[in-house]
């Protein structure tokens, strides 16, 4: 694999922003820890969104400035947020109903590998040592009306995130409906992963070359 | 009279015995009643089951239970965070059982368990490692995995306000596991920022109704875990 993959095409900012303009005005929201963190800063004026934190409450709002922090307003990621007017908490079960009763609109995940059904793995790597931890992703998956991920093409020594299979243990079986990488947006349908728009830079060839799964 | 107020938490915790289940709200250190878990390591009760979302951080709290080897079993869902090394140091060596829970799954488990449902079906886990060995069943031509309830012996839980009658009031995100694990244990003790006169609380404002409480007791400044772990500070010292 080239290691050029992450120097064309979207930086992970632009990877938000370009999630942030697809969702629809109104929804309720659950973004994952790391890239989807970084949506709320790119939904443009206009839009009302409201964000879900899993730890309980709706409507969370911007990082506290700095000496306002609360350390029992956290969010899933155990990061200090605010409230916006017009929040509400509730506890865990009420959470996961919202959540697995399918109350959510969408809920945007970082994937280790996400196959060509839209299988998603990102929880663990089942390598020997590492601890396993969960958290919230399986319920997400299950549960959430429209499961989008964010990620980099490619990992970090080059291979394909994008796979015919996952090798990692699933979270998810056929639960992913748009994929998010800094060289494209892609569809999964079912006829298999059908791409929306490529990075400037990009070409339908060089994708393919970087994604195990046909396009 | 009802008077759940101990004077303690010392007392609070005094009677949990060897071997107990014991719950512990919290998500990280928000909701974490890091005052009751101290009074549990001076009580140096063994082989506990503990049944929390996190494994705790540093060396204070839900981590310093663990450090003291008291914790035989944890059943959480994120065992894994940033400034956790307590737990992972004795998983890797085989000296803690893990049992690994998807949240939603261990929420909804704490709260069957506290509604007398012993078990449930659901769609969380199926086709993933977390459901092997579990039935699984259609219904409407989906599959979803049957998991079992939680019953706790003891649940220790954070809250804000508290009236001898045992209703409690939570603060922000901190409410998190608190007002199901109340529910799922045979005593349930909660520590609370203030403890104020029956009738003080608007009853439409009670999140976990006195009935599911045993104990109250007050602890108006809880220590600051993050604070604690900044310090690197560690309990007992």
């Amino acid at each position: 694999m080239l290691n050029t993959a992450i120097e064309i095409g979207w930086s992970r900012k632009e990877m938000a922003q370009k999630a942030a303009l697809d969702i629809p005005d109104g929804s309720y929201v659950n973004l994952g820890i790391g890239i989807p963190e970084l949506i709320a800063e790119f939904v443009p004026p206009g839009i009302e969104v409201i964000y879900h934190t899993e730890n309980g409450l709706l409507g969370m709002g911007p990082v506290p400035e700095k000496g306002q922090e609360d350390v029992e307003l956290i969010n899933a990621g155990k990061k200090y947020i605010t409230a916006i007017p017009g929040a509400c908490y509730f506890h865990h079960a009420d959470s996961f109903a919202m959540i697995r009763g399918g109350h959510i609109d969408i809920s945007v995940l970082g994937a280790y590998q996400v196959s060509k059904e839209g299988d998603l793995a990102n929880w663990s790597t089942g390598e020997p040592g590492a601890i396993p931890a969960v958290g919230g992703a399986m319920d997400l998956v299950a549960g959430v009306k429209s499961v989008w991920v964010i990620t980099d093409h490619n990992s970090k020594d080059g291979k394909a995130k994008l796979v015919h299979e996952c090798a990692f243990p699933l979270t998810g079986k056929a639960v992913v409906d748009r994929i998010y990488t800094n060289l494209a947006i892609i569809d999964v349908t079912e006829k298999g992963l059908r791409v929306r728009e490529l990075a400037p830079g990009v070409t339908m060839e060089y994708l393919q070359e970087h994604t195990e799964a046909p396009l | 009279m009802i008077n759940k107020i101990v004077p303690s938490a010392a007392e609070a915790v005094a009677d949990i015995f060897d071997g107990a289940t014991v719950m512990i709200g919290g998500f990280g250190e928000a909701g974490s009643p890091i005052e009751l878990i101290h009074r549990l390591i001076d009580l140096g009760t063994k082989n506990l089951t503990i049944v929390s979302n996190n494994a705790g951080s540093g060396n204070v709290g839900l981590a310093a239970l663990i450090e003291n080897r008291q914790v035989k079993k944890m059943i959480c869902s994120f065992p894994r965070t940033a400034n956790s090394t307590v737990f992972p140091e004795l998983y890797n060596k085989g000296e803690i059982e893990l049992e690994l829970v998807p949240q939603g799954t261990l929420a909804e488990r704490i709260r069957a368990g506290g509604a007398g449902i012993p078990a449930f079906f659901t769609p969380s886990s199926v086709n993933t490692p977390l459901a092997e060995g579990k039935e699984l069943r259609l219904f409407n031509g989906k599959p979803f995995v049957m998991e079992q309830a939680i019953i706790a012996d003891f649940a220790l839980v954070r809250c804000h306000m508290a009236d001898r009658y045992g209703n409690l009031t939570y603060y922000k995100t901190a409410r998190n596991f608190g007002p199901i694990m109340c529910t799922a244990a045979k005593t349930t003790i909660a520590q609370a920022r203030r403890v104020v006169q029956a009738g003080m609380i608007d009853p439409e404002a009670v999140v976990t109704p006195g009935i599911f409480v045993s104990r109250v007791v007050e602890i108006s400044n809880p220590e600051d875990e993050s604070k604690l772990v900044a310090e690197k500070r560690r309990y007992p010292c």
